[in-house]
């Protein structure tokens, strides 16, 4: 069957629609639907900084190409930076930082890099040598989380971009479910943060409602998907098990997923609402925003210090 | 027969299928976790394939 609109030979069949689009009708569907998340959620105005996180993935390059056409079209009033964290991975991350680098430098787009040894005094890589039974993931996300906002708000951003998609938040609203974590849900959704405090850059997510086969389709079809790659200690995570559970259920009950988010943002407002009274700090050790005394980030680099 | 490059594990299989979603479910990949193509043009799982062609699955899956 040919493609929906144009009769062309199509290259993706849309989840959870019978719909067959071709290369062009696809491309211009998921921009147009892309933008449309800009737009409705506001997550990006006039005169905003835009900080890009870029891992050098196929999500994260994507949304670098996207956004660079969308400020193009919007005369450049919007300016866009990339900040990359390096976790010191060899045969990974020095992959992908040449990548983005390369990448940065065809797009005309200044690229900042922030690392765990520089923050910490040590790579992942050692890190897990001298911690075999730390979990990489749960370690990484806090480093990552953290590095990300002090940059970004070094950088004087008023917005961090990352490449988030609907499969990535599906899982993380069935993993806050399976932990009873509601409070770490109400600050989810297309624009990160429950309240607004200077100390947080808001995260925004244009790719929030596009599932990862759309965006992995618009990676390839604009040839931004490198040999595949894997971050050699992602199998620890409880995340992946998730996301495979999510696909198993998908294949079988196809739309699973948009239900997931689509119930999540009816629910959202309502979560923040709850939530939006609760106390941002200063951690007693790094001066960085957060709920409790001493932030995770520090929790983390006093664990590893050893 | 058929041949199947698995990008994920750098390998090349044969396989008897000729349907793309038949191979798929052969291998036990969930089609909405891959994309697949042939001749470096992406191709849907209702594409019939000739004993010649060789196709490749590539993951879409996060690599961390």
């Amino acid at each position: 069957m040919p493609c929906k609109f144009c009769s062309e030979k199509p290259v993706i069949q849309l989840p959870n629609s019978e719909r067959k689009l071709c290369k062009s009708c696809f491309i211009k569907y998921f921009e147009r639907k892309a933008i449309r998340t800009i737009n409705k959620y506001k997550l990006i105005e006039e005169n905003d900084h835009v900080v890009i996180a870029v891992s050098g993935g196929k999500d994260s390059l994507s949304l670098l190409h996207l956004l660079k056409k969308y400020c193009q079209k919007r005369n450049n009033k919007i300016k866009l930076s990339v900040l990359q964290i390096d976790e010191g991975i060899k045969d990974y991350r020095d992959i992908s930082i040449e990548d983005t680098k390369k990448f940065c430098k065809s797009f005309g787009i200044k690229l900042h890099i922030a690392s765990y040894e520089k923050e910490t005094g040590k790579t992942l890589d050692k890190i897990k040598k001298q911690h075999k039974k730390t979990i990489a993931c749960s370690m990484c996300g806090v480093l990552r989380r953290y590095l990300l906002n002090k940059y970004s708000r070094k950088l004087k951003a008023t917005k961090l971009a990352t490449g988030h998609n609907l499969d990535d938040e599906a899982q993380s609203i069935i993993m806050n479910q399976f932990r009873h974590n509601i409070a770490l849900s109400a600050r989810l959704g297309p624009i990160t943060g429950v309240k607004k405090d200077p100390r947080f850059i808001p995260r925004i997510k244009p790719f929030y409602f596009l599932t990862e086969k759309e965006v992995a389709t618009y990676a390839y079809l604009h040839n931004l998907i490198s040999k595949f790659n894997e971050c050699p200690y992602c199998e620890e995570s409880n995340r992946f098990f998730i996301r495979d559970m999510l696909n198993d259920v998908e294949a079988k009950y196809p739309g699973t997923k948009h239900s997931i988010v689509a119930s999540f943002i009816e629910v959202l407002p309502l979560l923040k609402k709850k939530y939006k009274n609760q106390e941002i700090n200063s951690c007693r050790l790094c001066k960085e925003p957060t709920s409790s005394e001493i932030c995770s980030a520090c929790k983390v680099k006093e664990k590893i210090k050893s | 027969m058929p041949k199947i490059y698995l990008e994920k594990e750098d390998k090349i299989l044969e396989v008897k299928e000729l349907l793309v979603s038949d191979i798929l479910k052969s291998l036990k990949i969930n089609p909405t976790t891959v994309l697949i193509t042939k001749n470096n043009e992406l191709i849907l799982d209702d594409v019939k394939l000739s004993k010649e062609d060789r196709i490749s699955i590539i993951p879409v899956i996060s690599g961390g």
